[in-house]
């Protein structure tokens, strides 16, 4: 038993409603007590999904367990697909329904009905959404792909892009960037699944020549499959950033037999140059904390550190499933990674690595609005202002253009950082004035920063995130010159000093501390 | 198998359906009542979808540490490889050093926790000895096999009931209770009305705090605030509590016709009655003049959500002269609600039990004006050009009483104002979107 406040990822037969409500002509009968249709509102409202989710709830209850739920789930099957005609069914039970072992599958052959029935056993008491979205996936494709023949001519460009799902971060989007890229570079993309397509659609993914697997959370088990089965190789980069989009369409391009043409789209990244302009020499070592989804974590590490130019001081994914990789990852940076489910854990560790950045899903832009550090959100799970109206890809050039704006914008910008500095004894100048935009910063949350970070940072001007009290004492006039110090890196300078006292049994601080502090840590 | 549509169906036979129900389970009216009582905490016994529905349904409202939680039932708790009591105590010793604030802890079954036949009763009480008087523990069901959405609420308030004392310090019983979860603004609101009328010694069930549970005896009169509470009347009344008989205070209609219930119940004179209650009815009915030609002619269609919807209609047709087309609800408690039944218009279909794709055929047929209905059904009617009003406002939002009367049917009116602002056809008139 797993005590749990919020949790990261739904259920699995959520992941298997992801999969159903991304593709065209299938239909969901789910075996669930009443109230599990709660789910359909992820579809309707967050994603502002026009139509309701394909999905028809058995919605059992009470009364129904002494008569026959299984009789309830063969009405519903009946029910559904009279009235909804659609090309094939997916069966299969939620955490109640599984304990009444009615066998879904079972149940739906007895039926009798004209369209194939893919029966879905997801364990609801050990796996979770996206395993629950993978194993539907997988599935589905080796239902309909498996009995069938790969064609004797293949033609070497052609290609399947794999994983999009409703309710995915940004997915609509990046499938839109990788198919104009893959088409300017040569590549025939003939289906993309499960983001709109039909169930027969599937039977036709042994026709290309290979795969591409852009959201392995979800595909990756599907793509193994039609290796095996098919002999259909994949590719696995996942293009987000800018060497991983180079990468990812030279490896598709010699796939495709393509590798002596020139790469088309690098004249839209934007990122590049940003990232070189002199404004962004601020950006350098700005310490950044990661987690999320692992494709989506260890891609925002790359960029960080590769990219732009931040230090990688947190990297963790809520997916035990990916541990192996965000380890891998978090290794390159020195980092120990976290890999939890428990965003209590997460929130502690932000605060233990003091980031400048946040980048995470909802939860952590949550945390980090209470603590006041800017936030930029980069995985599922999704809120509603992860589906904007305007186009922001994450994967891509362009992707790789939107994730500079969306992670460098919450910062303060650089020619700010130097006239806050030239003018910091401005009387208009004071702590107090924060950058007009800077909406992480301003005005002061209301429900003020967690307990345990009080004890410093009511020091004004502190950054926002600061260590418990250490038993460190300043003396005044040390305290003095350190208010001298810009308050953007005064917390900085506060952390910096109370360590190297620490670390040298240094005691009070005094203003000779400070600057010897400064010269230990130059860099 | 599309059961014809039915126009005008009559009162005392409601279409009674049995298929779909698309409404939350009773684990969500904890979003409101963790809110209310501020020293509770709420902890489910259940499984993933469980936590899953709260923070969806509650939205926003995580942010900060939440008064509720999930005990996640797993693989080896169900396969016996560990004892779900032996769990539970560790689940429950971890979160009260963690929370030792929390004066009561409510064990909340759900659908998995009564499927297996998870014994909560003896897990409280248990717990209960272990951590009382500093943390008292209850419980109560809140499942989706049970329970649809307010019900949740109904079987706390019914667990309070059993847990109140019944003799008091003084002269015995606490002598009106007021049951059903108000907002703290309405209910001070009655409180003034209430002295003002010489009614002393109420009580609101539940309390702010876990520890003003009010004692029930024989001279404890009771009266319902919500129509959802079933279970929590029984409970009254099986302590010797006596009912006093009235529609809901929703608008000025309900609200004086409940207060006068009350009034009555203690002897107060009309008179007084009257000169207490007449300038909040007429703000009331002042508040209600501004929407009323917004609404008045508009066809409403009530899909079954909170049990309110037959107040709601009722609200509807006679404060602001709207048409009520049909009203669902998810049960009809025949006594409670009985008087709201009597005063719906001719004309209006009642519906109990849902099945949703029915419903949505006959509300297609029917083209309203406004729909009133869940979130996953709203964006795809306004999808199909149709006007929504989310009806789980009516549950988050303070609507009862004379004060809140313009406030519910802004609630109602808002749709058809932004509709119109939005095809540019009316400029929005000055606060009248204001609540």
């Amino acid at each position: 038993m797993q005590l749990s406040m919020w949790t990261y990822e739904g259920p699995p037969h959520v992941g298997a409603m992801r999969i159903a409500a991304s593709m065209e002509g299938l239909h969901y009968v789910l075996h669930a007590p009443q109230g599990d249709t709660y789910a359909d509102l992820l579809f309707t409202m967050i994603e502002r999904r026009p139509s309701r989710p394909p999905v028809t709830y058995t919605t059992f209850q009470a009364r129904d367990l002494g008569a026959s739920t299984a009789d309830v789930f063969k009405s519903a099957c009946h029910d559904a697909v009279a009235r909804f005609r659609p090309e094939a069914l997916l069966v299969g039970a939620s955490c109640t329904a599984e304990l009444l072992q009615d066998d879904p599958g079972g149940l739906a052959r007895t039926l009798d009905l004209d369209i194939p029935v893919v029966p879905l056993e997801l364990p609801s008491y050990q796996k979770k959404e996206n395993w629950g979205a993978s194993e539907t996936f997988y599935r589905l494709v080796r239902a309909f792909a498996s009995n069938r023949q790969r064609p004797e001519n293949i033609a070497p460009n052609s290609c399947n892009i794999l994983g999009p799902t409703s309710l995915g971060f940004r997915n609509r989007d990046d499938v839109r960037e990788i198919s104009r890229l893959l088409g300017e570079n040569g590549l025939d993309v003939r289906l993309v699944a499960p983001l709109g397509a039909r169930p027969a659609d599937l039977a036709r993914l042994p026709e290309a020549a290979f795969n591409i697997v852009l959201y392995p959370e979800i595909a990756e088990t599907a793509a193994r499959w039609l290796q095996k089965a098919h002999n259909m190789p994949f590719v696995s980069t996942v293009p987000i950033g800018v060497e991983a989009t180079q990468r990812f369409i030279g490896e598709a391009r010699v796939l495709a037999g393509l590798e002596d043409s020139p790469l088309t789209g690098l004249e839209s990244d934007r990122l590049t140059w940003y990232s070189k302009s002199i404004d962004s020499n601020y950006l350098t070592g700005k310490r950044v904390f990661i987690f999320g989804d692992a494709t989506h974590a260890i891609a925002a590490a790359r960029i960080a550190n590769r990219e732009l130019g931040f230090k990688v001081s947190g990297l963790g994914t809520y997916m035990r499933e990916f541990a192996r990789d965000v380890r891998a990852a978090a290794r390159e940076y020195d980092i120990e990674p976290l890999i939890t489910d428990d965003h209590l854990e997460v929130e502690a560790a932000i605060l233990e690595a003091r980031p400048e950045l946040v980048l995470g899903t909802q939860m952590e832009r949550h945390i980090a609005k209470r603590l006041r550090v800017p936030c930029a959100v980069i995985s599922a799970p999704v809120h509603v202002q992860d589906f904007p109206a305007r186009y922001s890809p994450q994967m891509g050039f362009e992707g790789a253009n939107a994730i500079f704006d969306s992670w460098v914008h919450p910062l303060m910008m650089g020619l700010e950082e130097h006239l806050l500095s030239m003018f910091r004894d401005d009387f208009e100048f004071n702590d107090d004035a924060a950058a007009s935009h800077l909406h992480a910063h301003s005005p002061a949350s209301k429900e003020g920063p967690p307990k345990q970070a009080v004890s410093t940072a009511e020091r004004a001007g502190d950054a926002a995130i600061s260590v418990p009290a250490m038993s460190s004492v300043w003396t005044d006039e040390a305290e003095r010159e350190l208010k001298k110090v810009p308050f953007f890196v005064r917390g900085k300078a506060r952390r910096n000093t109370e360590t190297f006292a620490a670390d040298n049994g240094i005691h009070p601080i005094t203003v000779e501390t400070l600057y010897d502090a400064k010269a230990h840590f130059a860099r | 198998m599309n059961q014809p549509f039915r126009p005008g169906c009559d009162k005392d036979a409601p279409i009674r359906e049995r298929g779909q129900h698309e409404v939350f389970c009773g684990l969500t009216s904890i979003i409101w009542l963790h809110r209310k009582v501020q020293d509770a905490f709420f902890l489910i016994v259940g499984s993933r979808t469980c936590a899953h529905l709260m923070q969806s349904a509650a939205g926003v409202m995580i942010f900060s540490e939440p008064r509720f939680a999930t005990a996640i039932m797993e693989e080896r708790d169900l396969a016996g490889l560990a004892d779900m009591h032996d769990e539970l105590d560790g689940v429950v010793e971890k979160l009260l050093a963690r929370r030792p604030d929390i004066k009561m802890l409510v064990l909340v079954g759900s659908c998995p926790s009564e499927v297996i036949k998870f014994d909560l009763g003896k897990a409280a009480e248990r717990l209960n000895r272990q951590y009382a008087p500093k943390h008292r523990v209850i419980c109560y069901s809140g499942s989706g096999i049970e329970t649809t959405f307010t019900q949740g609420e109904d079987n706390f308030l019914a667990a309070l009931v059993r847990e109140a004392p019944s003799a008091g310090t003084g002269n015995g019983g606490a002598s009106l209770v007021i049951a059903g979860c108000l907002p703290d603004v309405v209910e001070d609101q009655f409180q003034r009305l209430f002295k003002d009328l010489g009614i002393e010694d109420i009580h609101f069930l539940p309390g702010r705090t876990s520890n003003a549970i009010p004692a029930i005896n024989g001279s404890t009169r009771f009266i319902l605030a919500q129509p959802f509470l079933g279970a929590t009347a029984q409970a009254l009344a099986s302590r010797g509590a006596r009912r006093i008989n009235a529609i809901f205070p929703l608008g000025e209609e309900g609200t004086t016709a409940w207060l006068k219930a009350i009034a009555d119940a203690f002897g107060v004179s009309d008179a007084r009655f009257e000169t207490v209650t007449a300038p909040a009815r007429r703000r009331a009915r002042a508040a209600l003049e501004h929407y009323r030609p917004l609404l008045s002619g508009k066809r409403v269609f009530l899909f079954p959500d909170s049990q309110l919807e037959p107040s709601l209609a009722r609200f509807l047709a006679r404060e602001i002269g709207a048409v009520i087309v049909e009203v669902g609800s998810p049960y009809l408690h025949r006594e409670h609600i009985a008087g709201e039944l009597a005063l719906l218009p001719p004309g209006a279909a009642l519906s109990e039990g849902q099945d949703v794709d029915r419903q949505i055929d006959r509300c297609r047929v029917a083209d309203p004006d406004l729909i009133v209905c869940g979130m996953g059904l709203a964006n795809p009617f306004e999808a199909e050009g149709r006007l929504t009003k989310w009806s789980i406002e009516f549950a988050f939002t303070p609507i009862q009483g004379y004060e809140q009367s313009g406030d519910l049917a802004e609630l109602f009116a808002r749709p058809l104002v932004r509709r119109s602002a939005l095809s540019g056809k009316t400029a929005i008139k000055e606060g009248a979107l204001c609540s």
